[in-house]
């Protein structure tokens, strides 16, 4: 019974580690299968999650939150567009700036609204829902935030649909494999590649605000630390499919939740405790290089689109 | 009324005017050739129907109503298609999803309703291909009927078809034809762009000739000869080269390749058991078309691409596996099958040139610039380069880069040249001027493997002819008993010489 409880929590657990990666990745995997890599990721959920702490504190509503962190997420997304669609900035460049600006924005803002406070300001974070809360074990796991429960059942459905199942995502898809294709048979490029990074923006700032409005409830400066990067090494594990990516971010989540419960464990080990939190990231590294070999990348990727 | 009017239409490229003042008619059910060097304005004017240029001034009618077309979306609304050299196609998509791309808007895709009415179109206009398959499984004849499928699913009255022989084995380019005749009798009117005059009075209805961005006529094909287009092409009367003397069967075998395998990039088999001679004073022209494993077999005999098996002698000295500097040292010249690849674009002509003899020029490493000066300034002089010693290298035109390729290998008197597709993308004087130097090597006693997918510049300079397909070597044999047809049906796998004759395969 014990060790069953130990695996529900651990179950439970993963899911909410893996709630914001996952819709960061989500995203990720629009603007990429559009030929666009959004190195702006991590930055996005860093004042993703700042915006969304910051306007729920302002509101008193973690709704109204949570809809700003998508909107400044949709704005960066936009921003990415601009520069790498339009103005045909290298994407590296483009996507480590937008990371760096809406890095030192979100620390900024934070300074001159909290000032340097050494505990960090708090709100009163989304609370879980729990269906089947009398059931032993499946209430457990299902006992999660709102915003899982719609990344899981919602978001990522709603993705792959899109892109497999829709003009909307063949289009996404032809623009990312081959964009002069797309041109010739009248797709318009740019229309395509701005909305599938404004979408990409705004999954990637909910994915920042899950960690400050329900996981946290409060803003840090290691809120994000990496999430953002694990998440493009997701899009390449999944082979740019959100139900694979899907995947993915369970092995992530669950490495991660299994080494925060070795940690508790308090076991006496020769090794140093460190060693465990490199273990989710470890993992990744080790799933990307096997699964990386068969990745077939979307092959505009990288490359800004010119008529000639 | 025509179905297309082109009136005045006039644009540059910087300095460069690719159409002066243009005027083109398209009757309806018509096939309407247009004729022209490269560089002569023929795909710049149907790019500017098309939508993906805009013309600098004159006008464009279509059913006799003048139209603005901003974009290729533009030019489909009005019923204007086109296939253009590089296939338009997204290789990882279905032929279907290929075909409805950008046109049919549909919040939830039926892909197999999509399938069947795009198989239902195909076969409306006798188009034979299956449209569950990925496009990246076809081959190039494949690819290109899903392109006009395209086209015409779109509700295509006009079809412009930009080179679309260059890529075709001689029974596809039939087979082609035959879909073209299909779509004439149903009203459809095709622009055919083409140099090749033989196709051309082949397949048009009429013929416009443009050179140098203006027209020099338009004119009924029944009413014109070979000779007469090719004067009006190329303005001047003839063209072309000619070998006169007999080849040499009894001369030194230079090069010897025997059981040579290789592997692709990818590390898939791309040549496969290659067994060739080619002796002084010969070429051997290797015919086929494109991705059979030309460019392998190239990279593999200068070194580049090391072999997996197999022997390469020069001048019955082992070389497989060598680099390709002590390629260079051993006497095999290659002249790069990439011309912008080949060379440094940011470096000088001076500095190209010097580039594979560089401890010639060079003293404790330190360059000696005057004497590599005066070496450009002679191979200048003597390939007739239209450049200067100090021009950087990526602003000379594709003919003259390849003149400074060719100086730079030739200059080295080689054993062995490697010629893969020499005059790929050049120009009719360029070309010209390519295969003469090609003979001038062949007489001095250079034997020289000249790989191509052209068959008449193959016809033109081989002493013999090998063909490969599917990186093996299915026939060789003399020029003088080749013929297009049999060429045709070796490179497309029909059938396979072997020691004791012909067999189906």
């Amino acid at each position: 019974m014990i060790a069953a409880m130990f695996i529900a929590t651990l179950a439970a657990a993963t899911l909410r580690v893996a709630t914001p990666i996952l819709l960061a990745a989500i995203g990720e995997t629009f603007a990429e299968r559009a030929g666009v890599l959004n190195l702006g990721i991590e930055g996005t959920m860093f004042l993703g999650a700042f915006a969304g702490f910051y306007v729920a504190d302002l509101s008193g509503s973690l709704w109204i939150g949570l809809a700003a962190a998508i909107a400044i997420g949709t704005v960066l997304g936009l921003l990415m567009a601009f520069l790498s669609v339009t103005l045909g900035v290298n994407q590296h460049v483009a996507g480590l700036g937008i990371t760096l600006l809406a890095g030192g924005l979100a620390l900024f803002a934070f300074r001159l609204n909290y000032g340097g406070s050494s505990t960090p300001p708090s709100i009163e974070p989304f609370e879980r829902l729990s269906p089947l809360a009398d059931v032993p074990l499946l209430g457990t796991i299902l006992n999660q935030y709102a915003l899982t429960y719609v990344t899981f059942l919602v978001i990522v459905p709603l993705a792959w649909w899109l892109l497999y199942r829709t003009s909307f995502g063949l289009k996404i898809r032809a623009v990312g494999e081959n964009p002069e294709a797309a041109d010739a048979a009248g797709i318009n490029v740019f229309r395509i590649r701005y909305a599938a990074l404004a979408i990409a923006g705004a999954l990637m700032g909910a994915g920042g605000a899950f960690l400050s409005l329900a996981q946290l409830g409060a803003f840090t400066h290691g809120i994000i630390s990496g999430r953002g990067w694990v998440a493009i090494a997701l899009v390449i594990f999944g082979n740019w499919n959100p139900l694979k990516v899907l995947l993915g971010s369970l092995i992530f989540g669950g490495t991660f939740a299994l080494q925060l419960r070795l940690q508790a464990m308090g076991l006496q080990l020769p090794i140093p405790y460190e060693t465990f939190l490199a273990l989710p990231y470890v993992v990744t590294i080790i799933a990307l290089v096997i699964a990386g070999r068969q990745a077939s990348y979307p092959a505009a990727l990288l490359k800004p689109y010119r008529r000639e | 009324m025509p179905v297309v009017e082109m009136v005045g239409i006039t644009k540059h490229f910087g300095r460069v005017t690719a159409n002066d003042h243009v005027d083109f008619e398209l009757e309806k059910g018509e096939i309407h050739a247009l004729l022209g060097e490269n560089g002569a304005g023929k795909t710049t004017l149907m790019r500017i129907l098309y939508g993906l240029y805009q013309a600098d001034s004159g006008e464009i009618r279509v059913e006799g109503k003048p139209v603005h077309i901003g974009s290729p979306r533009d030019a489909i609304k009005l019923g204007i298609g086109m296939v253009t050299q590089h296939f338009a196609l997204v290789p990882p998509f279905t032929v279907a999803e290929n075909v409805i791309m950008g046109y049919r808007e549909s919040l939830n895709m039926d892909i197999r309703a999509i399938e069947r009415e795009v198989a239902s179109a195909a076969a409306r206009f006798g188009i034979a291909i299956d449209p569950a398959v990925q496009v990246r499984h076809l081959s190039v004849g494949q690819r290109q009927r899903v392109e006009i499928l395209k086209a015409l699913f779109r509700q295509a009255q006009v079809l412009i078809l930009d080179e679309p022989t260059a890529v075709l084995v001689p029974q596809e380019v039939e087979a082609l034809f035959e879909t073209l005749r299909h779509l004439r009798e149903q009203g459809i009117s095709v622009v055919f762009i083409s140099h090749k005059l033989n196709e051309v009075m082949a397949i048009s209805d009429r013929v416009t000739v443009l050179r140098d961005g203006r027209v020099i006529d338009t004119l009924e094909t029944a009413t014109t000869t070979p000779p007469a287009l090719a004067r009006m092409m190329v303005g001047r009367e003839t063209f072309g080269v000619v070998r006169q003397d007999a080849p040499q069967r009894d001369a030194e075998a230079v090069l010897e390749v025997q059981g040579l395998y290789a592997e692709d990039d990818r590390g898939l088999p791309a040549i496969k058991d290659i067994s060739l001679v080619v002796r002084a004073g010969e070429i051997l022209g290797i015919a086929g078309v494109g991705g059979n494993g030309q460019t392998e077999l190239a990279e593999t005999l200068c070194g580049i691409r090391r072999p997996s098996r197999g022997s390469i002698r020069v001048k019955g000295r082992e070389v497989a596996g060598a680099s390709p500097a002590e390629m260079t040292a051993a006497g095999v010249g290659r002249i790069p099958e990439d011309r912008h690849t080949g060379l440094v674009g940011d470096l000088t002509v001076a500095e190209n040139l010097v580039m594979e003899v560089l401890p010639r020029f060079s003293r404790y490493g330190r360059l000696d610039k005057k004497q590599i000066h005066a070496y450009a300034q002679q191979l200048i002089e003597q390939f007739q380069i239209k450049a200067r010693p100090g021009d950087r290298a990526r602003t000379l035109s594709g003919g003259n880069l390849q003149k400074v390729l060719l100086a730079r290998v030739l200059a080295n008197q080689p054993d062995v040249i490697i010629a893969p597709q020499p005059t790929r993308g050049l120009d009719v004087g360029a070309t010209e001027y390519v295969h003469n130097q090609l003979l001038a090597q062949r007489r001095r006693g250079a034997a020289i493997l000249l790989i191509s997918e052209d068959l008449d510049e193959i016809m033109a300079l081989s002493d013999r002819i090998a063909v490969i397909y599917e990186g093996e070597i299915v026939g060789v044999l003399p020029v003088e008993d080749a013929d297009v047809e049999h060429l045709g049906l070796l490179m497309s796998g029909v059938v396979k010489e072997t020691q004791h004759g012909t067999a189906e395969v």
